[in-house]
């Protein structure tokens, strides 16, 4: 068995592609920096991350599969489950097994575990792009903070852009520590030391514009008084809303 | 304060707004024009769910509760004792932007009370959304109600910067209105929507001819019936839907079960539970009109002119229609293969995709997410085919209701226990 040691980006992964190719390795597992290795036995392979290496494996899979496809593949990657390299692994050795497209084998365990993972991404996408839940400071910034189960910050990044398109806004991973900044021209990547434990009350309340806490009373009292009572159904609520978003939607916040 | 009067006026205007169940925010593809604020990529977002688990997506409020009519089924209704508001065109802008910004919402869905004449109420309307587009640079989704009675030159207008119109028919059949709503005719709500319908659909063609011409309620129009208050058949509200969808164009029609609000004897008395399954189960059969190619006939029909309630409509068509089954999903035609119970149109799909790869087993079938429990008695396989034994639709019935966890179990177990 061996492991393959990859610097944990998409191109280092697809590097480790073509060096189990390359080397004829059998029996791979990956592993990236900051993983456990839980292995003890067996042989370690270094991966250098190489663009042409990479670049060679990406047009292979390009050839077999739909940009759908290879944007499942992608996907998966953010997923940030647990070992997800293996299954994209799985899925990669059948796709080039094949000189046909096999991406909608699904009756294929690899191929189905690809679309469910891609899946569980989009709708992850799909929640942040629904979650996030901006509030404006003094110089006029837009920021919001967001824990997703996925990486997505890439993925909804377009999202933003395209539809705030004039005005400034921050969107911050709080889980992965880094995050995505509009700046009325272009979005960029951003790693910023935003620790939540400082932000107290007080700092809030000086950063915050001076209408920013009326407009999310609005929102809460808004958000009661849609609500029809002989209605109730929290069951519903909790499956469309799971509880571990509440953290950061305004009008699950008590007031201040 | 000026801030607790919105504050207040929020509070009324959005309660009065709330049995209006429409919250639709997809279909419409907007562009951000000149790096303005907002867009529509034609699917809708739910930006947060209230706890009777229903989707928030757009601000859904009433310009004014003021109503000169007095419609028994309307917590709006002239007679109603209720606080009055009424919002300024300037709060309603600044209440969307504001909202809009913070990503809380996906647009704004103005209706209002008739006040003055219909033609007043929706020059006011058509004032705000005018706003919105033109001076706010918004791009987001509007929804307008079309006041019947209002000028076609508003109606047009309103189109211009809406994405979607909707007049409520309100209730199913002519006479149930004339019961509770003497001053209205369903004819005040046919008229404007056939003239939506002309427009709407005289506008898409030029725009399939000139790139440039102007969106025209792009998401088209809907409408909304009440369920439960009168006592209509499904197959009179199915037969009224169907009317809306082959004949108007619709492109939604919203069932809402009625919540007693009133001490009216026309009305289901205070306290009456609303009629939430009986609702569920017509929102099924309006999907299966909708994407699963069924003929509203299928489903309901003078010697059934209900839906029943303890299984799905399309199980309930399943089991009146044996004789169609099994479906062999190796070599059915994706329109049969949808009509499955258990496999949805997404499994339908996958299933005539997986197919060309291997021939499909059981066990394919349940790691490809399929209800197979219930699919099974419907499925033929040729290898190795175990043959169901004959099961009466009745005994099918029982058996795939044991087996499943429905969520309205209890409120089924206390039914039966009457009897």
């Amino acid at each position: 068995m061996t492991t393959l040691q990859y610097d944990g980006t998409y191109e280092g992964w697809l590097t480790a592609v073509f060096d189990i190719y390359a080397y004829k390795l059998e029996d791979v597992v990956f592993n990236k920096p900051g993983a456990s290795s839980g292995l003890m036995f067996g042989s370690t392979h270094r991966v250098i991350t190489d663009e042409t290496k990479g670049e060679r494996v990406w047009l292979g899979l390009q050839k077999r599969l739909s940009a759908d496809g290879l944007k499942r593949l992608y996907k998966t990657f953010l997923a940030d489950f647990e070992k997800p390299e293996e299954t994209m692994w799985h899925f990669v050795r059948h796709v080039f097994n094949n000189s046909h497209n096999v991406e909608e084998d699904y009756s294929h365990p690899a191929v189905w575990e690809i679309r469910k993972t891609a899946k569980r991404v989009d709708r992850e996408v799909h929640r942040m792009e629904a979650f996030v839940r901006f509030k404006l400071t003094r110089d006029h910034l837009y920021y919001a903070i967001i824990e997703p189960d996925c990486d997505v910050l890439s993925l909804i990044s377009n999202h933003f852009e395209s539809r705030f398109a004039d005005q400034r806004w921050l969107i911050y991973d709080a889980r992965r520590r880094y995050g995505i900044y509009y700046n009325l021209e272009n979005v960029t990547t951003v790693a910023i030391d935003f620790h939540q434990g400082r932000a107290t009350s007080n700092l809030i309340a000086e950063i915050s514009d001076e209408r920013e806490e009326f407009y999310q009373d609005l929102w809460r009292s808004y958000f009661k008084s849609v609500t029809i009572a002989a209605r109730k159904n929290l069951r519903l609520q909790l499956q469309h809303m799971p509880k571990r978003y509440w953290k950061h939607l305004t009008e699950k916040m008590s007031k201040g | 304060m000026v801030n607790e009067r919105v504050l207040e006026k929020l509070e009324i205007l959005s309660d009065a707004a709330k049995y209006d169940v429409s919250c639709a925010s997809g279909q419409s593809k907007r562009a951000n024009k000149d790096k303005g604020l907002g867009d529509s990529k034609g699917y809708g977002i739910c930006h947060a769910f209230t706890e009777d688990g229903r989707c928030v997506s757009l601000l859904k409020i009433l310009l004014t509760n003021h109503c000169i009519f007095d419609c028994a089924y309307c917590v709006s209704r002239k007679s109603n004792d209720v606080k009055r508001a009424a919002f300024t065109i300037e709060e309603v802008v600044d209440l969307t932007i504001n909202f809009y910004r913070r990503n809380y919402i996906e647009g704004l869905f103005l209706s209002s009370g008739i006040f003055d004449s219909p033609d007043y109420t929706m020059e006011r309307l058509v004032k705000i959304a005018r706003k919105l587009r033109t001076e706010q640079n918004f791009n987001g989704y509007i929804h307008l109600k079309a006041i019947p009675g209002a000028s076609e030159e508003l109606m047009k207008e309103a189109g211009l910067y809406a994405d979607r119109l909707s007049v409520n028919v309100e209730m199913p059949t002519e006479k149930s209105l004339k019961l509770l709503a003497p001053e209205k005719k369903h004819q005040d709500v046919l008229r404007p929507m056939t003239y939506l319908k002309t427009e709407i659909a005289g506008y898409k063609e030029e725009k399939s001819r000139n790139r440039k011409a102007p969106l025209f309620a792009p998401a088209g129009q809907s409408t909304q019936m009440v369920i439960g208050a009168t006592p209509e058949s499904d197959l009179d509200i199915l037969g009224m839907s169907h009317h809306f969808y082959s004949q108007m164009n619709l492109k939604r029609v919203y069932y809402s079960g009625y919540v007693p609000i009133s001490d009216d004897n026309r009305l289901p008395s205070l306290g009456t539970p609303v009629p939430i399954i009986r609702e569920n189960r017509l929102y099924q059969a309006d999907w299966l009109l909708r994407f699963y190619g069924f003929e509203f006939n299928e489903l309901v029909g003078i010697d059934q002119p209900n839906l029943e309630l303890d299984v799905d409509p399309k199980l309930s068509w399943a089991l009146r229609n044996l004789d169609q089954f099994p479906v062999d999903i190796n070599s059915a035609d994706l329109e049969m293969i949808i009509r499955i119970p258990g496999i949805g149109v997404q499994s339908a799909r996958k299933i005539v995709a997986a197919r060309r790869f291997r021939r499909l087993q059981p066990e394919h079938l349940k790691t490809m997410g399929i209800a197979y429990n219930r699919a099974r008695y419907f499925l033929a396989f040729s290898r190795p085919f175990s043959r169901q034994p004959d099961f009466t639709s009745n005994q099918l019935k029982q058996l795939i209701l044991t087996a499943q966890k429905s969520k309205y179990t209890s409120a089924f177990s206390t039914q039966l226990s009457l009897f």
